[in-house]
């Protein structure tokens, strides 16, 4: 907030975005004096691990949510994105650098397509994202004729994109994808906030139609809420495809369920209008706690489903008690 | 008063169906707040819509500045000088003040807002107005009062020369109108041209110079407010011929029964202390203006909205309504303003719209739908009422406005209710099936039914009613006998100034 008056650490930060910070400590100190396993380095690895992706994609779906919409096009999309990379490095032998570009690109388009339908055509974002997310969930198996993605291991040309996300040195796992995701937090917070993409998008959200009479051409920037979304989507899918060793085609439904969550339990109102980037990532670490702990102090995944719907129901309810007062 | 800065000569619009503009003729002059008046649909936001580029004119000439302009959009009127403070305030909620301010136009850094300048420029436009807002604060935060003076900001800083205010005190509290008046004054004295619209006849003569009354589409006149009288203006208002005879007397006997009683109903700001009786076998109008709480006292009386007190007599019983459901048990129907959205079900036939209010009543074998009974009920409704149909299993979307009221009313008649609110019964109904209306109404109240008729054309409340009740800002302000009510009486009644 540039020049405005002094504010109170509690107004900056934020009720919701304190609560999670709280939620946060104590349930990480929970998990490490109950379980032993939790507390190792490794843990935190595999923990860093799964929030890139998930990470990327909340930052991204953040845009679309603001507006009001959606987006469930990123979790297949994602999967779809990292397989046709993989297909032009393994089968047609392109670098990896042109990989990663069309990955991301792909991403952009599919956000561009979403956002077209959406803004020009006037469609429901959910219908209209739920029909991409079929799309490119067939459309990644006919690009690769069926086949499975894998991106560059260690020793093998290319694999330096690992080591952006997981640097090792002797034994030791270093987790340096969070500083690329921590400056990402910090880049999209100042478009949320202090560009006009970020005040339209919001704007969007918040009443369209007065944006509209106020001379504003609503659907270039209505269509620039999934392109972002689209383009960390193809982010997502590199992380994704560093990550794991093999990318099966036709999964990913339900990847974008954790991201839209996380932006959710943040902050961001499905309503619109409202929502930051460093509520997003702190709903994001929320549900990667609980999905690495929990399995550690002994429930199983179908448990993790239930807390975290729970939680997001309990969100939800403190975010909508909060607007209506 | 200045030169003339804005002349509308001959404005025509026209509407499927409606001629809403006919040869509109109205001029603004620097530094003078010209008030335009007129009953609903007399057509003043229309012409203020056509001056503001939101509509296009058919005919006519708009002479801006010794220029003729044409606006195609909202945003080509703005950078000209025109602006206008909508009823409804277009307002991002969860903007801040100054973000809203120059929403579309922010100063930039590159590609970063410049929200200090912003909210430099913001704070300035308050210093000019004399307002204490901050334009950080988020625009959801501040009262209706404040927002307005927000949109009057963002008004001044597009440079406007004309400022068009649509009712502005409607949803404002005395010391905000105080605070608004004195920055209309204010305007004025800095050679702005200012038209208000609005109702209140108080207002009129505190803040305008000039008045131009349009009634039916057309201007009636202009008059200098100081040299006129509140009559003149009411005068101008209705001074229309009735062309359809008004009813001379009540056709009530003295010694009907009292069928419904209401003691000082209140339902938040719009139902305040609205006590009334209705008869068997009558007619009873409720005038007054948009926003009189005509709708909301029905809405209230029928369960739809909650009541904060008062209570109900039904056939000298005290009945406890908290609901639609038990509005419809009580034996009251309710048919309303919005039939599309609140009368019928569009998109099913008029079988299943007829029975939806009792269909308990046509069921067999426990739960299912008895369809045989249905359409018999159904028919028999169609046949009474002369719907015209080609069969009960019509959608009811097909049919013409005036045939859905029927539908609607055929759904109240099936389940038994005594009393019908019928409000604005011809809405959206063209001639020749309003005057069936009209016959189908006359006719439920001979055979014994009772009707509350809300209605805002004057024509329709004098020519049905049998008696006349006036609401004015929640209040009932006056009740008149049909043999007694005039056109003046009830616009008097309608536009009361409120002491408070």
């Amino acid at each position: 907030m540039t020049g405005s008056k002094k504010k109170t650490i509690l107004q900056a930060v934020g009720v919701q975005r304190l609560v999670i910070i709280g939620v946060l400590v104590i349930l990480f100190t929970f998990f490490c004096l109950v379980s032993a396993s939790f507390r190792k380095y490794t843990t935190l690895i595999t923990m860093a691990s799964y929030m890139y992706y998930t990470m990327l994609m909340a930052i991204g779906v953040t845009f679309p949510l603001i507006t009001g919409g959606v987006d469930l096009s990123i979790g297949t999309g994602l999967v779809c994105y990292s397989i046709v990379g993989s297909y032009l490095m393994r089968q047609m032998g392109l670098p990896i650098g042109v990989a990663m570009a069309v990955t991301v690109g792909m991403g952009i388009l599919f956000g561009f397509f979403n956002g077209v339908i959406v803004a020009k055509l006037d469609l429901p974002p959910f219908i209209t994202t739920l029909c991409t997310m079929m799309i490119v969930r067939g459309l990644g198996s006919i690009l690769t004729n069926g086949m499975t993605g894998v991106w560059p291991m260690a020793g093998q040309e290319g694999s330096w994109v690992r080591d952006l996300l997981r640097y090792k040195i002797g034994d030791v796992t270093y987790p340096v994808g969070m500083v690329i995701i921590l400056f990402l937090v910090l880049v999209m917070s100042v478009v949320l906030n202090h560009t006009r993409v970020g005040r339209y998008i919001i704007a969007i959200g918040s009443n369209k139609e007065a944006l509209k009479l106020s001379g504003v051409n609503v659907a270039r920037w209505h269509i620039m809420a999934y392109v972002i979304s689209g383009f960390f989507a193809g982010l997502a899918a590199i992380a994704y495809a560093c990550t794991f060793t093999s990318i099966t085609p036709g999964t990913g439904a339900g990847l974008e369920l954790d991201a839209i969550g996380g932006a959710i339990i943040g902050g961001t109102a499905m309503t619109g209008g409202s929502g930051s980037i460093v509520g997003t990532f702190l709903g994001v670490c929320l549900i990667s706690l609980l999905k690495t702990g929990l399995p550690n102090i002994g429930l199983q995944a179908n448990w993790q489903q239930i807390i975290t719907g729970g939680i997001l129901i309990v969100a939800v309810t403190i975010d909508m008690a909060r607007r209506r007062k | 008063m200045g030169e003339i800065i804005l002349t509308m000569e001959g404005i025509d619009k026209t509407f499927p169906g409606v001629h809403a503009l006919d040869k509109v003729s109205m001029d603004v002059r620097r530094g003078e707040v010209h008030a335009l008046m007129g009953e609903n649909g007399a057509g003043k936001s229309t012409l203020m819509k056509v001056l503001t580029g939101i509509y296009q004119k058919d005919a006519g000439t708009i002479v801006f500045e010794g220029r003729e302009v044409r606006f195609a959009s909202p945003r080509e009127a703005q950078s000209a000088g025109i602006v206008i403070v909508h009823q409804e305030l277009n307002m991002m909620g969860h903007l801040t003040v100054a973000q809203n301010i120059f929403i579309g136009r922010e100063p930039r850094h590159g590609l970063l807002i410049d929200d200090a300048s912003m909210n430099e420029e913001a704070a300035k436009l308050f210093a000019q107005l004399g307002i204490e807002i901050d334009p950080r604060e988020t625009m959801s935060q501040l009262t209706v009062g404040k927002q307005q003076m927000c949109e009057i900001a963002k008004a001044i800083s597009h440079e406007a020369k004309v400022i068009v205010f649509d009712e502005p005190s409607a949803a404002l509290t005395d010391t905000e109108i105080d605070q608004l008046f004195r920055i209309i004054r204010d305007l004025r004295d800095r050679q702005y041209g200012i038209v208000y619209i609005s109702h209140r006849m108080d207002e009129i003569k505190r803040i305008t110079d000039r008045v131009t009354v349009m009634r039916d589409g057309q201007t009636v006149g202009t008059l200098v407010t100081a040299e006129c009288t509140k009559d003149d203006i009411i005068h101008m208002m209705v001074g229309r011929v009735i062309f359809e005879e008004p009813k001379t007397q009540s056709r009530v006997p003295a010694d009907a029964p009292v069928v419904l009683r209401v003691e000082h109903l209140n339902a938040g700001r719009m139902v305040r202390d609205v006590s009334f009786t209705l008869r068997k076998g009558e007619i009873l109008g409720f005038s007054g203006l948009m926003g009189a709480g005509r709708t909301e006292t029905a809405r209230a009386l029928f369960g739809a909205d909650a009541k904060d007190s008062g209570d109900i007599y039904i056939d000298g019983e005290k009945v406890n309504i908290h609901s639609p459901k038990d509005a419809v048990r009580a034996g009251i129907g309710y048919l309303s303003e919005d039939r599309k959205r609140y009368g019928v079900v569009l998109k099913k036939n008029i079988c299943e719209n007829s029975t939806l209010a009792c269909l308990q009543n046509y069921v067999k074998h426990g739960s299912l739908i008895d369809g045989e009974a249905e359409r018999k009920v159904t028919q028999r409704m169609v046949d009474a009422l002369k719907t015209k149909t080609p069969g009960v299993d019509q959608l009811v979307m097909n049919l013409s406005g005036g045939n859905q009221q029927k539908v609607v009313v055929a759904k109240w008649l099936i389940s038994n209710s005594k009393i019908l609110i019928f409000d604005e019964p011809t809405r959206g109904i063209d001639v020749g099936a309003k005057q069936e209306i009209y016959e189908l109404m006359n006719r439920l109240v001979q055979e014994g039914k009772s009707i509350i008729m809300i209605s805002s054309e004057m024509p329709e409340i004098l020519r049905m009613s049998d008696r006349i009740i006036v609401m004015c800002e929640g209040k009932k302000t006056a009740e008149f006998d049909v043999s007694t009510a005039t056109q003046e009486k009830i616009m008097n009644a309608a536009t009361r100034e409120i002491a408070v």
